[in-house]
């Protein structure tokens, strides 16, 4: 293993004692005890710098020698292989272009999959026991909207996987697409965007279909909350999460303060808007955000959102108020808006949370809903002017109490407020009830990349009726390391 | 009068115009990088050191202060090597800042100039939170210091030409002070060669081959994962059997799991700074080193 019997390393070290010698030579008339130091630095990073490409070489010879070999084994022809190793880049010659010089000498034997965007899978599924069938979960005081709510069904079940792939795409480019397939084996596409990356001052755009820039939770991933399911106020207002297709710029002011302000423009197809045949943008979402820190322990971030979408012939299905099996199909047409205040604040000691931390957050949300009403379009079609105002908060507490163990307790609140259906009253009238939800949490974390939870509920969203339910749910991240918003 | 106040705030007008002494905006990943950039650019900087020495760099928050502080940075120096894999992603996306992104002039990575160990031959998360190009925590050894300084120092002139002869300036009295201290920590630990340690988190390669310690185990069972009873129990009973000298833990690790062992072994544990700020001594990169070299010897004594 002598370092001189390997020839590249022999010219090397040749090199290395040549220019040592030059350097020496240029530099003896002026040698004092600090001159000396520096030439002894600079030898020093010289060896740094050989050294490197010396492993960076052996590594090629030996990735090249593999190849040899494969192809050899393929009755292949060994051209390619022999061309990489003819095709070394120069030397580099300073110490600080030693490691793009080795990445992009490891790059050029390696195929096309280089350039392949990270992949991340997250892996979910849980059971669920409910002490009342699913089938009946409604948000009593509130028109039903089709989303994802309710508490899912009973017992074992396969959650949504959601495959998400993200790269750079150009210079200028960052895309990324989430697809979610869901426990009955439908793939839907979660979010799909193209963000710019080069803006100057602060600014980003982006494009495609996104969690549109609403409240706080509205733009995380479901994997990333704290408790399994979404806090009534999205099941209630936004049928689970609002999603935009359309365009979001947002600008971080030049402050030291965070402060950032967006504006999106979609196509309002989502609840509580529903599809137009219409050019234009269908659904406005405003947002104001704000946050710092307090000493090194404390953070906090507080926000302020608008949303303003129509609806056009926008369905639901109401049961007579006297005959039970007897159903209609009614539409809304007209203008919704919600307005949405979101808080967090997170602790942890000496912002180190490893040990202990906690984080406290809360929403709140106002819906108002102005437009017309037709009552059972596929015979009487009575319309009507329809008016509603109503709103609903959550507040939740999570505290990691030992290392991988944490325990957390939400509340969430709805208030069905005021409905006016017009000549419809009878027909359409919604019970005035304000659903509640009491809801503790105990999840365990061996590592990042894997959790299992416990979850128990008292669910109250029924008029009268109380649902006790226990969830267990597991959720694994496999593949490229997520890094996760505040 | 009036032609004299409006003459005297003109000239106060221009002279904040002329004058304005605009230092470069660094946000500094970790407490080294800060110090480092301290030296070598003084008052050409204001540096930003987005967490401190009682945090673990792996685990950060993206927190609304740092997006505000990324957004307006100029140049972003951060140890690279996936550590901050978890949190700097993100925060370049919220900051909008194209000009700290990768591949600019304004997004410096120290570990690129460093000879990285522990490269791992495969990559399996059941092997924990490994690093695809190697151990990142390449700040525990004074020769990787004087490897970054001269990018550094080239970067920073890269970005603000104008005080380029001070930048070299400062490199080289940098590179003497350091030069010199090294040479004094490495032979004031020259009695710490051999010495076999535990270690907490795989966080000292660069220290052991540096001082040529020995490390015969770990706490954390798999690199991020939390010391578990059983895998304490395992590393107590592998101990008798390869005896080890200290315990060796950074600043911002939880010491109980530490101190368990020390009670059980009569091992004494060394809190080392690991970086600057993570000691009462450590206040810049050489009373970092100063109080690491200490601790050690005072520990192996």
């Amino acid at each position: 293993m002598s370092f001189f019997r390997h020839p590249t390393r022999l010219a090397l070290a040749t090199g290395l004692l040549l220019s040592a010698t030059a350097h020496a030579q240029s530099k003896a008339p002026t040698l004092d005890a600090n001159g000396l130091q520096q030439l002894r630095q600079q030898i020093d990073e010289l060896k740094r710098s050989y050294d490197n490409r010396i492993q960076a070489l052996e590594a090629q010879l030996q990735q090249a020698q593999q190849q040899l070999t494969q192809q050899a084994a393929q009755q292949q022809s060994t051209a390619a292989a022999v061309a990489a190793v003819t095709a070394v880049p120069a030397a580099p010659n300073s110490v600080m272009d030693t490691a793009t010089a080795a990445d992009s000498a490891g790059a050029a034997f390696s195929s096309a999959n280089r350039f392949n965007p990270a992949v991340a899978l997250i892996l979910t599924g849980g059971y669920a026991g409910l002490s009342k069938s699913p089938d009946t979960w409604q948000l009593s005081g509130f028109l039903p909207n089709g989303g994802e709510v309710g508490p899912g069904k009973r017992g074992f079940s396969l959650g949504e996987s959601e495959l998400t792939l993200s790269a750079n795409i150009d210079h200028l480019f960052y895309g990324a697409i989430t697809l979610a397939v869901s426990g009955e084996d439908t793939i839907s596409a979660e979010e799909a965007f193209v963000q710019t990356t080069a803006l100057p001052a602060g600014l980003k755009v982006k494009a495609g279909r996104f969690y549109a820039g609403l409240g706080y939770l509205n733009e995380q991933h479901a994997h990333t909350w704290d408790f399994i399911d979404a806090p009534l106020s999205y099941q209630a207002f936004f049928g689970g999460q609002f999603k935009q297709e359309g365009v979001q710029a947002r600008w971080v002011l030049p402050l030291e303060r965070y402060v950032e302000l967006g504006l999106e423009l979609g196509n309002g197809h989502g609840f509580p808007g529903s599809e137009r045949d219409r050019n234009g943008a269908g659904a406005t979402v405003l947002t104001a955000r704000t946050g710092g820190d307090i000493g090194f322990s404390h953070s906090w971030r507080a926000g302020a959102s608008w949303l303003q979408t129509r609806a056009d012939g926008r369905e639901w299905t109401s049961t007579d108020p006297l005959d039970a099996t007897t159903t209609y199909t009614n539409t809304f047409s007209g203008r919704s808006r919600v307005w949405a205040l979101d808080g967090v604040w997170k602790w942890a000691p000496n912002g180190n949370g490893q040990v202990t931390n906690f984080k406290l957050q809360g929403e709140y949300f106002r819906r108002t809903e102005t437009g017309q009403v037709a009552f059972d379009t596929a015979s009487l079609n009575s319309i009507d002017g329809y008016r509603s105002a109503q709103s609903g908060w959550y507040l939740q507490g999570v505290y990691q109490f030992m290392p991988q163990w944490r325990v957390g307790l939400r509340h969430d609140r709805l208030d069905s407020g005021r409905n006016d259906f017009g000549v419809n009253a009878l027909s359409l009238a919604l019970p005035s009830y304000n659903p509640k939800r009491d809801t503790v949490m105990l999840d365990w974390s061996p590592s990042e990349y894997s959790r299992w939870r416990l979850q128990l509920s008292d669910d109250r969203a029924r008029q009268g009726v109380t649902d006790h339910q226990i969830f267990l749910q597991y959720q694994m991240s496999l593949g490229a390391h997520g890094a996760h918003s505040y | 009068m009036t032609n004299k106040t409006s003459l005297l705030g003109l000239s106060l007008a221009l002279a904040s115009i002329a004058l304005p002494s605009h230092a470069l905006k660094v946000v500094a990943c970790e407490p080294e990088w800060g110090a480092l950039t301290q030296e070598l650019a003084g008052e050409h900087a204001s540096i930003y050191v987005a967490t401190s020495a009682l945090q673990d760099p792996h685990n950060i928050q993206a927190r609304p202060s740092l997006i505000a502080a990324v957004r307006n940075a100029e140049l972003l120096v951060c140890t690279g090597a996936e550590l901050e894999v978890g949190w700097l992603p993100v925060l370049l996306r919220q900051a909008g800042n194209g000009a700290v992104r990768p591949g600019q002039l304004g997004m410096f990575y120290a570990a690129d100039f460093v000879r990285k160990l522990e490269v791992p031959t495969r990559l399996d998360r059941a092997d924990g939170d490994v690093h695809a190009s190697g151990n990142p925590h390449i700040q525990t050894d004074p020769r990787n210091i004087a490897a970054v300084a001269p990018a550094l120092a080239k970067r920073l002139s890269e970005l603000d030409p104008a005080h380029a002869a001070d930048y070299a300036k400062r490199l080289a009295d940098f590179q003497t002070r350091w030069g010199q201290a090294t040479q004094r920590w490495t032979q004031a630990a020259a009695p710490l060669k051999g010495l076999p340690i535990v270690v907490q988190h795989k966080g000292f390669p660069y220290l052991e081959n540096w001082l040529g310690l020995q490390q015969v185990a770990t706490l954390e069972p798999k690199p991020g994962v939390e010391p578990s009873s059983s895998h304490l129990s395992s590393v107590l009973t592998r101990l008798q059997q390869q005896p080890a000298k200290i315990i060796v833990r950074a600043a911002y690790n939880d010491g109980r799991s530490a101190q368990w062992l020390a009670d059980r072994t009569q091992l004494p544990v060394a809190v080392l700074p690991f970086t600057v700020g993570g000691s009462e001594r450590a206040k810049d990169l050489f009373g970092l080193f100063d109080d690491t070299v200490d601790i050690l010897l005072k520990a192996a004594k």
